[in-house]
């Protein structure tokens, strides 16, 4: 069983990263489960998605210390979900920050230094990087979920091809912005070539 | 056999297609609205009528209807809905249906986006209603045949009541066959239709029988299984069951186990084995002891003395929702097993990240017009439920209370009528006014209420993810032939002040919320201003940084996600557009984007 968890801020398109990971999975014969974050918490909030591919699945919900990747999509957010990942596991995460209301009011601090240091402590395979800004160089800074998708698709782990999962990802986007995501998505797969040696475990 | 990746609420309205539905009503609410969307969507190629209602208890009067008539309808809300709904639904029970009528309730225990955590099982008991307790997507989808072809026999209403974790969990499901049914439907008149006294004695007498009969036919259910292991058993109930099997595989543990898909009422046959079988029982499920109860009763009367453990003597949290987690705490206290506890990691401080109204949400300009009218302790603002509630939030903390759908309003004439020299204003929303804000606005006109009532209309039922209602153009499924005005109903109630304005226009949204507080007798706003998610996007604005004297009103006062402070204040690309905080920087500034 591979369990998958990803963490961002409401409207960054975890929703479509979950389905498209199940859905290229479901194409290679697997069963999957996913859970989502949807209601309230999606206005502005702190989002989570599981997402568990397999065999005999039982509940969606990854329990703690057992995600095999995490996958955040803002940094403070990842860090939220770290005790999620089982010891040894991956961490991607999106460097760019999305201050919550709470920072500019002056009622809490956002210290990035102190949030990647945990990330790092908490495991060696670990890949940051700036999805929003290669997103953007890509076409839209919205693209930032695929990015992530195509640093995701490299990963030894995945039971799939990365063009398994574009092709799960079209399915999802607006033909107007195809190309857009073709180029963020490629982006992220370069990024993870590059680091290759960090995510072999 | 063909699957595909299908959300739980998705998997239900599958079920009910497949099961031939004729007619399905709703009213939009978290974890429930993905059932009805998507029999909306496809209501048009299969050819059934689909609605979303203007309220819960109107929904499942109108699926009543339709299947007094023979036809099968579904209704489908969130668990407080069945508040709303339960006049309706008590009543049912007594009289019955003809056609399926399967009520699909959505429980949300944790709570995620709801002010209760209440079990509707034990609204089903209450009721006399069955209900069933899926613990996975494809599980439901099942169970919604089953639970019509059940409605139909003993001429009940059914639930089928998934809580979030099957609602918005996604798997692979496996698709059956569309079934058309071929029936005529007609009512035909009967006086078991109309219950008076005499009737509902009767029939509550038939009620009471009917509730062995479905509990000896849950007996065979598919969606209950039983497996003799040992002496220590489990039985659990709904999504439960997924966090018990996963537990138990880590602790290595191999109890007895029940699955319970019926827990409502109770089959006794599974249940009397296992209590047989198992000197000691714990009992797992999700929110209320209605499993547990149940059993103790059947132990009781069947003189057993199997040991029965579960929330009555705490092992089980009866609050918040279950996970694999939380059952293996719950395993090793009661087998009394190892503790295999991980290290703590020492984690980085993080900020709070509540959620909160949207960058450009008219509804935040709203609540500014009122915030600095008057001192804060001369005036208090009533509440209601949709996105607005979050106008609670710092900074603008506009909200001081909220308690149900509609109670706004009528908080507010209670309170006017206790403390007059005090202003009153309630906020509601478009949906909500419809939904149960009329009658409290009728009851201010004619008991003569000294209020304010502001109507956030934004043209839509944003928190569930934009659904239309009787204020906007479109139906369910296609045109809205009458559109309804706030503004035109408050007139023709008797409200005398009545006024619609744009609340991006801040001075002007000021000067009517200063006219209408000056008003005597009940005063209605119109504060009419798209969602933000739907509307045209705008021109984005800018701070610039010679004119910014980085006083910060702007954040202090708005509390905008797009202004965000990075050693100097700045606007991100979150910005919508509405240009409010252009309106209220007193440097000026804050300007478009050219």
């Amino acid at each position: 069983m591979l369990n998958i968890v990803i963490s961002g801020v409401g409207g960054q398109g975890t929703l479509l990263a979950a389905r498209a990971i199940a859905e290229a999975a479901i194409c290679k014969g697997f069963e999957v489960r996913t859970s989502e974050t949807i209601g309230m918490a999606q206005r502005e909030g702190s989002v989570v998605s599981h997402v568990r591919l397999g065999h005999n699945l039982n509940g969606a919900l990854i329990p703690d210390h057992k995600a095999d990747i995490l996958l955040g999509f803002e940094l403070a957010e990842t860090v939220r979900a770290i005790g999620k990942l089982k010891p040894g596991g991956v961490i991607i995460s999106n460097t760019h920050r999305i201050m919550p209301v709470s920072v500019s009011l002056g009622s809490a601090g956002y210290r990035s230094d102190k949030m990647i240091s945990s990330l790092a402590q908490a495991t060696d395979r670990l890949i940051l990087l700036d999805a929003t800004q290669a997103a953007s160089k890509a076409g839209g800074y919205k693209s930032a979920n695929v990015v992530l998708l195509g640093v995701l698709s490299g990963l030894p782990e995945l039971p799939f091809h990365p063009a398994d999962l574009w092709q799960a990802i079209m399915q999802h986007v607006s033909p107007r912005t195809r190309q857009i995501n073709q180029a963020a998505f490629e982006l992220g797969q370069r990024i993870i070539a590059e680091n290759r040696n960090t995510v072999s475990g | 056999m063909q699957k595909v990746l299908l959300m739980g609420n998705e998997a239900i309205a599958r079920g009910a297609i497949e099961a031939g539905v004729m007619v399905a009503t709703a009213y939009p609410g978290t974890p429930s609205t993905e059932v009805f969307s998507t029999l909306a969507d496809l209501a048009p190629e299969y050819g059934f009528y689909a609605e979303w209602s203007v309220n819960e208890k109107v929904a499942l009067e109108v699926a009543a209807g339709a299947a007094y008539t023979g036809a099968r309808a579904m209704v489908s809300m969130k668990q407080m809905g069945l508040n709303v709904a339960s006049d309706a639904l008590m009543s049912l029970a007594y009289i019955g249906v003809k056609g399926g009528l399967v009520l699909v309730v959505a429980d949300d225990p944790g709570p995620q986006s709801s002010q209760t955590e209440q079990d509707t099982r034990k609204f089903a008991a209450f009721a006399g209603v069955p209900v069933f307790d899926p613990a996975t997507p494809q599980e439901a989808k099942d169970m919604v045949q089953a639970a019509f072809e059940l409605s139909e026999k003993f001429g009940l209403p059914v639930i089928l009541r998934p809580t979030t974790r099957v609602s918005h969990v996604s798997q692979d499901i496996t698709l059956g066959d569309v079934k058309k049914l071929e029936r005529s439907c007609h009512f035909q008149r009967d006086p078991r239709w109309v219950i008076l006294p005499k009737l509902a004695y009767k029939q509550h007498i038939w009620l009471d029988r009917v509730q062995a009969e479905v509990a000896e036919e849950f007996n065979d259910s598919p969606f209950n299984r039983l497996s003799l292991k040992g002496k220590a058993g489990i039985v659990t109930s709904g999504v439960a069951y997924n966090y018990v099997l996963e537990a138990c595989q880590e602790l290595k543990l191999e109890p007895s186990l029940l699955k319970i898909g019926t827990p409502y009422p109770l089959p006794p046959k599974p249940a009397l084995e296992m209590l047989a079988s198992c000197g000691q029982v714990l009992v797992i499920e999700e929110q209320e002891a209605v499993v547990e109860d149940q059993l103790i009763k059947l132990a009781w009367q069947n003189r057993l003395g199997t040991a029965i453990s579960g929330k009555h003597d705490s092992y089980v949290p009866r609050e918040g929702e279950l996970s694999v987690d939380k059952v293996k705490t719950v395993l090793i206290s009661y087998f009394n097993l190892p503790r295999d506890d991980m290290p703590e990691m020492d984690v980085a401080p993080l900020p709070l990240r509540a959620p909160g109204l949207c960058a450009g949400c008219p509804h935040r300009a709203s609540f500014l017009a009122f915030k600095e009218l008057m001192r804060r302790d001369d005036v208090v603002f009533t509440g209601d439920i949709g996105c607005y509630t979050l106008g609670a939030e710092p900074p603008l903390e506009m909200l001081d209370t909220c308690l149900c759908m509609g109670a706004g309003i009528t908080l507010a004439v209670g309170m006017s009528k206790i403390e007059p020299e005090r202003k009153h204003v309630a906020f509601i929303g478009d949906s909500t006014f419809f939904h149960s804000g009329v009658p409290g606005l009728i009851d201010a006109v004619y008991n003569n209420a000294n209020i304010v009532v502001v109507v956030l209309d934004n043209g839509t039922t944003a928190m569930t993810g934009h659904q239309p209602h009787p204020g906007t153009a479109r139906t369910a499924t296609g045109v809205n032939g009458a559109v309804l005005d706030p503004g035109e109903i408050a007139r023709s109630c008797g409200v005398k002040f009545v006024r619609e304005v744009d609340p991006y226009l801040v001075s002007e949204m000021k000067t009517c919320a200063r006219e209408a507080l000056e008003f005597d007798g009940p005063r209605f706003i119109v504060a009419r201003r798209a969602c933000v998610l739907q509307a045209d996007s705008l021109r984005a604005y800018s701070i610039d940084a010679e004119l910014c004297t980085g006083c910060e009103l702007c954040i202090k006062k708005l509390g905008c996600p797009a202004i965000v402070k990075n050693q100097v204040v700045q606007i991100s690309a979150a910005c919508a557009g509405c240009g409010v905080c252009a309106r209220i920087c007193p440097s000026q500034a804050i300007c478009e984007v050219v």
